[in-house]
């Protein structure tokens, strides 16, 4: 049982003043029945909520470090390897098809420009939408949002997309559209 | 004779609440950081990847150690 003396001003280190600052004669029944040391009750949560917050502070570092190990993962990872994507007969400048690079991978959409063959990511960063490829303008189109993307370089122009559109390595060997890898900037 | 404890629970109540106080705000940093390198990274650059994990183990090691202090009051 806690000695107290019921005249003891609040946080007085001989006794234990309930949290409103009146004398315990004063406090209800139940205050006065099952008697607390309040401010060593105070100290002990708000201590034990200071662990809390380390955790979470853990947590958070925890959760740097798993990017850093993706990351460190994901630069290791083995190239894929080259792929046949089309002909150059069989695309017109200004028409666009899809493949698959590497096999299994969502769809990209290769694109015939005047100045040659460009390939990206078909789903738009911003909610994953098909681009569409607007040729004449130069740009790629997300309908979904209003999207705009650079069609030589990915580069998001417009609309609610803030990262480019990952690129497909390519090259053209005897008539031949060749993927040949995902720059770096797609990972 | 007993030993004199270093602090009256006033002073250790307004330590306790210092400290929460500034490991709350180190967590509001950690939590920008995470986000901050999670965006980076999505968009391609991971050259912040390590600082930051080093930066966000540092805040923890700092917590750590404001909270083994805060066990040793008593």
């Amino acid at each position: 049982m806690i000695q107290r003396d019921e005249q003891l001003p609040v946080g007085d280190e001989r006794g234990s003043a309930p949290p409103d600052g009146r004398p315990l004669a004063a406090q209800p029944k139940w205050r006065r029945d099952f008697p607390i040391d309040w401010p060593h009750d105070e100290w002990v949560s708000r201590r034990e909520f200071t662990r809390f917050l380390v955790l979470t502070s853990g947590a958070l570092a925890v959760g740097q470090l798993w990017i850093a190990a993706k990351s460190l993962l994901g630069a290791s990872a083995p190239a894929a390897p080259e792929l046949q994507v089309a002909k150059v007969d069989e695309l017109p400048v200004g028409r666009a098809r899809t493949f698959h690079y590497p096999a299994g991978s969502p769809p990209r959409i290769l694109v015939r420009t005047a100045a040659g063959f460009v390939a990206y990511d078909q789903q738009c960063t911003h909610l994953l939408c098909p681009v569409i490829p607007a040729v004449e303008q130069g740009r790629l189109y997300c309908p979904c949002h209003e999207g705009w993307f650079d069609l030589e370089t990915g580069r998001p122009l417009a609309g609610p997309p803030q990262r480019p559109l990952p690129k497909i390595r390519l090259k053209v060997v005897e008539g031949r559209v060749f993927a040949t890898g995902i720059e770096e900037q797609a990972r | 004779m007993s030993e004199r404890p270093r602090f009256v629970r006033a002073q250790r109540m307004t330590i306790v609440n210092g400290i929460l106080l500034v490991v709350a705000v180190i967590i509001v940093l950690q939590l920008w950081l995470l986000t901050a390198t999670m965006n980076a990274w999505l968009g391609g650059d991971a050259r912040i990847v390590w600082p930051a994990a080093l930066a966000s183990l540092g805040c923890l090691a700092l917590n750590l150690g404001l909270l083994r202090y805060l066990y040793r009051l008593e």
